[in-house]
């Protein structure tokens, strides 16, 4: 595979929900989406709220599926079609290739803010003791005092918690990130930490894919903008109208 | 194909019926070194079942379960009772929803771990003592208690044992039924990160069956969703969680708080 292959390659991508439970009624999201992500760059998914950017962000770790199209994801030489792949090969891509930054943190009970971290660390590789430095690193620079380190952050606030898993997402040594509104609900010291952070793995080569509603952050770190609006064909935000549904 | 590559168990058309009333059928998949499945469903959709039947403790209508013993999967069907026995105590692990089923109630825990170990060849003393004391302090129970029974423990601290007395072994596949029901939700967080570091840590392969969603997300890599007997969804946990695609899962997601 040349060197110059995207890590990223979307190809067609449709996808929909289909809600049995009201029966049978299908939520059309996007079709026709492609777009690639080259190593070093910064693709920015653009477009209203509800448009699908969130749900084409979770096709590309592999937690939603698709109905058609390809997810090629770049590892090494090989590329795996996640549209198609195995769960095992989804899990293995995850550990070394793929890294996420979901809006929230999925606390584990028990499970010391700095365990959360570093054993992300761990996952991609890191030896035990680099696994605690990084992990110790990232905290510091994201401002989250000391004495919580210890902590599980079950008890933190928001964005203590959202920091804590800033730290869990950025911890590893994956070539691609996914990132989903990384500076939610951060007061603007600490979405500067956080640019600065994601700007250093853009130069270590990392292919990056973000929703940012915040335009500052999305200006400092955005190569270019997808614009998803051009592929919605839900005449409802989907998100939206899911949710609704459900209620 | 090597190492982690090949499958450690493969489930064949595995089917059941008691009489005529069907209690699994056609249940197909692999489970590879290293991998946690979950089994979810609701109360008599077949779980208990599969999983009965899967570790040779009830005998299958049809279909065939293969393990790979030295290097090379076997028909278990094929084997020997006195095979099946041995793996059953030394390769395997069975955590029972009620500890009691697992334990001896009226011998001490160190009793309890040691016999595994005597099970399978271990004669010295002193050591089965120090083997069975150190796992007691892995699953948090406290060195002075291993001269108590079992019956003098709490839910959790039951639960606890015996799966210390599952993993002394080293096994490399354990069968888990509910391992967290009929306990306290604040014992259950507790014992659900036991397992789940446990099994990190040991490089566990493990089939767990539990209707209890956020058990399933916290503990495994993938999910077999039954219903009726049969398996009707399956996929990596989260996709099947956040992404389901069939009714039944739709409505079992749908139908827990925030799971």
């Amino acid at each position: 595979m040349s060197p110059q292959a995207p890590l990223i390659s979307c190809e067609g991508l449709a996808k929909s929900f289909t809600l049995h439970l009201r029966g049978g009624l299908v939520l059309p999201v996007v079709a026709g989406v492609s777009f690639a992500v080259q190593a070093g760059e910064c693709v920015a998914l653009g477009g209203p709220s509800g448009i699908g950017k969130s749900s084409i962000l979770k096709a590309v770790f592999g937690n939603y599926g698709v109905d058609q199209g390809h997810i090629w994801i770049r590892d090494g030489e090989r590329r795996v079609d996640l549209a198609t792949a195995e769960p095992r090969q989804v899990i293995a891509l995850r550990r070394r290739v793929i890294g996420y930054v979901s809006q929230f943190l999925r606390v584990i009970p028990r499970v010391s803010a700095l365990d959360v971290v570093a054993a992300a660390a761990r996952e991609s590789g890191a030896g035990e003791d680099e696994a605690r430095a990084t992990a110790e690193g990232l905290l510091r620079r994201l401002n989250l005092p000391e004495r919580l380190w210890s902590l599980p952050p079950s008890t933190f606030s928001g964005g203590e918690q959202q920091r804590v898993n800033i730290a869990h997402g950025l911890a590893g040594r994956h070539s691609i990130l996914l990132l989903d509104e990384p500076t939610a609900s951060l007061d603007a010291e600490n979405s500067a930490a956080v640019v600065a952070l994601i700007q250093e793995k853009k130069r270590a080569r990392a292919a990056i894919l973000g929703i940012f509603h915040d335009a500052p952050v999305r200006e400092a770190l955005a190569d270019r903008i997808v614009d998803i609006s051009a592929f919605a064909i839900g005449r409802k935000p989907a998100e939206t109208a899911r949710a609704e549904a459900a209620a | 194909m090597q190492g982690d590559e090949a499958p450690l168990l493969v489930a064949e058309g595995v089917t059941k019926y008691y009489g005529e009333r069907l209690g699994c059928r056609d249940v197909s998949f692999e489970i590879h070194p290293g991998e946690v499945i979950a089994v979810v469903g609701e109360s008599g959709s077949g779980k208990s079942t599969l999983l009965s039947l899967l570790s040779q403790r009830l005998e299958l209508s049809s279909g065939r379960v293969l393990y790979r013993l030295d290097g090379r999967l076997r028909d278990l069907s094929e084997s020997t009772e006195a095979e099946r026995r041995r793996l059953q105590r030394t390769d395997w692990g069975f955590v029972h929803q009620d500890p009691r089923e697992g334990l001896r109630m009226n011998v001490s825990a160190g009793a309890n771990v040691g016999e595994r170990l005597m099970a399978t060849g271990w004669r010295h003393y002193g050591r089965i003592r120090s083997t069975a004391s150190d796992w007691l302090s892995r699953v948090e129970i406290d060195a002075d208690r291993i001269d108590d029974a079992p019956k003098s423990f709490s839910g959790g601290m039951r639960q606890r044992l015996q799966i210390a007395k599952n993993l002394v072994t080293h096994p490399r596949l354990v069968f888990m039924d509910e391992p967290t029901g009929g306990l306290d939700v604040s014992v259950q967080a507790r014992l659900l990160d036991l397992i789940r570091a446990l099994v990190a840590d040991l490089g566990l392969a493990a089939i767990i069956v539990t209707h209890d969603l956020a058990v399933a997300r916290l503990l495994s890599h993938r999910i077999l969703v039954m219903k009726d007997g049969e398996v009707i969804e399956t996929g990596l946990t989260d996709r099947v969680l956040d992404d389901p695609a069939r009714a039944y899962t739709q409505l079992l997601v749908s139908s827990v708080l925030a799971a």
